[in-house]
């Protein structure tokens, strides 16, 4: 299977998002160029984590106007799956890829720490190899990652299960702090209406190796292989 | 078409928290200015275009905020002056 990578200016876990699908995956990924028209036959496309654009105006609010998001867009229209990861959820969600926003963390610091998630949805494309209600530690590093929506759509979200992964305690506990950010019901990942964009803060591609702290994002990327890839 | 400057103050919205306008209300508070109530730290661009006439500069700012100086999801806007810019 093949990954698209984007390299906005200013993306710094295209690397991290390649060694991923590449190197511990051994699947085949490219880097796009934002200015580029062309997702190479990508089958996937990774919006990667970083600071594209310099967070300038808005994370994310510029980046969205790059040429390849026109292209990631009719992508992700026509079924193809997205997997969003830190500035690349805010850059969706600015794309109106998904809804809500990110804000500044409420305690107004940068978190760079692993955290626990509890996986709320098995049944996503991104989620199929993790057990239901499964606790995973996953690295977040933002300092932008407060999720914001209105009280309907949030609703909405957990009505259909669109909430993919929700901050917990080590144990699985939901104490009022779980959200390192101050996220609305502690929400760390959603995917979009019909299942095919994820978007998320925290960083599964730092998380496919025990040796450096952490190999639970590899079911991430297991499951696009299984559910995308049959 | 005449140049004008326009002036746009975008802010986050009332109810949705804003813990840099709390960080600033609470540096208020402890230098003394203890009537403060509230605080809300946004944006104000000031930008120059050229329109027909100062209504379609304005319609131009307000749809250049919905596309993309502000967020709809998140902040207000409001298009505070539209002026012939200094040349």
């Amino acid at each position: 299977m093949k990954f698209g990578i984007v390299t906005f200016p200013g993306s710094n876990c295209d690397y991290d998002a390649f060694h991923a699908v590449v190197d511990t995956l051994g699947e085949t990924a490219e880097y796009l160029w934002h200015k580029d028209h062309d997702l190479r036959d990508s089958d996937v496309v990774i919006l990667p984590g970083g600071f594209s654009y310099g967070d300038y105006l808005r994370a994310g609010a510029i980046a969205r106007f790059s040429p390849i998001m026109q292209e990631v867009v009719a992508h992700a229209e026509r079924g193809g799956p997205v997997l969003a990861i830190c500035n690349g959820f805010q850059i969706a969600c600015e794309a109106g890829l998904l809804p809500g926003a990110l804000l500044r963390n409420a305690n107004l610091k940068f978190v760079c720490e692993q955290r626990h998630l509890r996986v709320e949805n098995t049944d996503t494309r991104f989620t199929s190899e993790y057990a239901p209600g499964q606790i995973v530690r996953i690295p977040v590093a933002h300092g932008e990652g407060r999720y914001v929506a209105d009280d309907a759509t949030l609703d909405r979200l957990e009505g259909d299960g669109r909430v993919v992964f929700r901050y917990c305690g080590p144990e699985g506990a939901q104490p009022e702090d779980a959200a390192p950010n101050g996220s609305l019901r502690a929400i760390a990942g959603i995917v979009g209406e019909n299942g095919n964009v994820l978007g998320m803060m925290p960083h599964p591609e730092r998380a496919v190796d025990a040796l450096l702290g952490s190999a639970d994002g590899l079911p991430l990327f297991e499951s696009i292989l299984a559910r995308v890839g049959a | 078409m005449t140049a004008y400057r326009v002036e746009i103050r975008v802010v986050p919205r009332k109810g949705i928290l804003d813990p840099q306008g709390q960080a600033v209300a609470g540096a208020l508070h402890a230098l003394g200015f203890g009537d403060v109530a509230d605080v809300r730290v946004g944006r104000h661009i000031v930008l120059e275009t050229r329109a027909g006439d100062p209504e379609s500069a304005s319609r131009a700012a307000r749809e250049m905020c919905e596309k993309l100086l502000a967020n709809p999801v998140t902040e207000d806007f409001e298009i505070e002056q539209v002026v012939p810019a200094a040349t």
